[in-house]
């Protein structure tokens, strides 16, 4: 058990002109997530704190926002593991604050939307409705991109989002690569056309910290680079490539 | 209206070609008869407008640079600025840029030719 300071930046955006940070003390025993901290605070010390966050297991994806600096999830993170006494919590970069840490996911959501993430298939015989058959490669080529939660943090960790405005972002790119690679979706042009485009899938710089940042082990990185690799007509290479990442995993 | 994967492609495939043909270039030099510090000499520089292969060289390195650089120009522009008259003023200066640079290269390269 130990004592920590939490600094909690807050900001209204409505009602303030800038950010200012408040301080709490709480302590933390081994198994106290950063979100048990705030809780704690906002139950106990101040309850005006704004933060958002449901299942508390790393599964739904609220409760990202910048720990010491690194986007993560505040369930994910134990106070121990960040080896300080003093966690400075912010809101996500690259996503208009709502209050204190609550962010505003619009924008992202709108853009996940327009990569039309679900399969498309005219072929499907509606009045016939059976399973889709796919072989456990062709699982194996998308299965990762799958376990996106839509936390944000890799949006936020991106440079090129924080530049260009119109940027899918690294989730939503990865997302385009699950649908586009996966056997049963047919719209592969339409697919491409969305994605090449001025402030489309080529402006990734690569930096990979997208990549870093996921708490569920996705590699936006990857998804953007075999998109790409698509493009360039190398997508009958793709399944190599997969295989080639699986095998090093 | 062109695609961004073909604009792509080709700055790759000139970011590519421009490292070939630049590592050319300097094997010139470093090839020349009376070694590298004596090719930088003003006659031997001039004389070596004579040989095709070399004004070639240089003429493609000049074409390969100034659309790479260009287009990367543009990207740059682009991502820390949006809008659509903003980025159909950086397309046309970006154009217009590269062939004002091929122009006056070519320019220079035929008016050294010239000399010998």
């Amino acid at each position: 058990m130990k004592r920590v300071r939490i600094i909690v930046q807050r900001y209204n955006p409505k009602v303030d002109v800038q950010a200012r940070y408040d301080e709490f003390e709480v302590t933390a025993e081994r198994w106290t997530t950063v979100l048990d901290a705030l809780l704690y605070i906002k139950a106990h010390i101040d309850h005006s704190i704004a933060l958002r966050y449901s299942c508390r297991m790393a599964s739904c994806g609220s409760c990202g926002m910048l720990i010491n600096g690194i986007p993560r999830l505040a369930c994910y993170t134990k106070v121990y593991e960040l080896g300080t006494d003093t966690i400075t919590c912010k809101p996500l970069p690259n996503f208009p604050i709502i209050r204190d840490l609550a962010t505003d996911f619009k924008a992202f959501f709108a853009k996940h939307k327009s990569m039309r993430p679900y399969i498309i298939n005219e072929d499907i015989d509606d009045s016939n409705a059976k399973e889709f058959i796919q072989k456990p490669e062709e699982v194996e080529e998308y299965l990762q991109f799958s376990y996106c939660i839509k936390c944000g943090l890799c949006y936020s960790a991106c440079p090129t989002v924080a530049t260009d405005r119109l940027f899918p972002g690294p989730q939503a790119l990865a997302q385009m690569y699950r649908y586009l690679i996966d056997s049963r979706d047919k719209a592969i042009d339409e697919r491409l056309r969305i994605v090449d485009d001025r402030h489309g899938v080529w402006r990734c710089h690569f930096a990979g910290s997208c990549s870093s940042v996921c708490p569920k082990g996705v590699d936006p990185a990857l998804g953007i680079q075999l998109l790409r690799a698509y493009l360039l007509g190398h997508g009958k290479e793709r399944k190599k490539i997969a295989e080639l990442y699986i095998k090093k995993l | 209206m062109v695609r961004e994967s073909s604009i792509m492609k080709v700055h790759y495939y000139t970011g590519l070609a421009a490292i070939v043909l630049v590592a050319i270039h300097v094997m010139f030099r470093l090839t020349a008869p009376g070694g590298y510090y004596a090719s930088l000499e003003y006659e031997n520089v001039i004389a070596n407008y004579s040989n095709v292969s070399y004004v070639v060289v240089l003429e493609l390195i000049l074409v390969t640079v100034a659309i790479h650089g260009f287009n990367g120009l543009r990207v740059i522009l682009i991502e820390l600025k949006q809008g659509e008259a903003w980025e159909r003023a950086v397309k046309w200066l970006c154009i217009a840029g590269a062939i004002a640079v091929m122009v006056y290269g070519t320019r220079t390269i035929i008016l050294a030719s010239m000399m010998l």
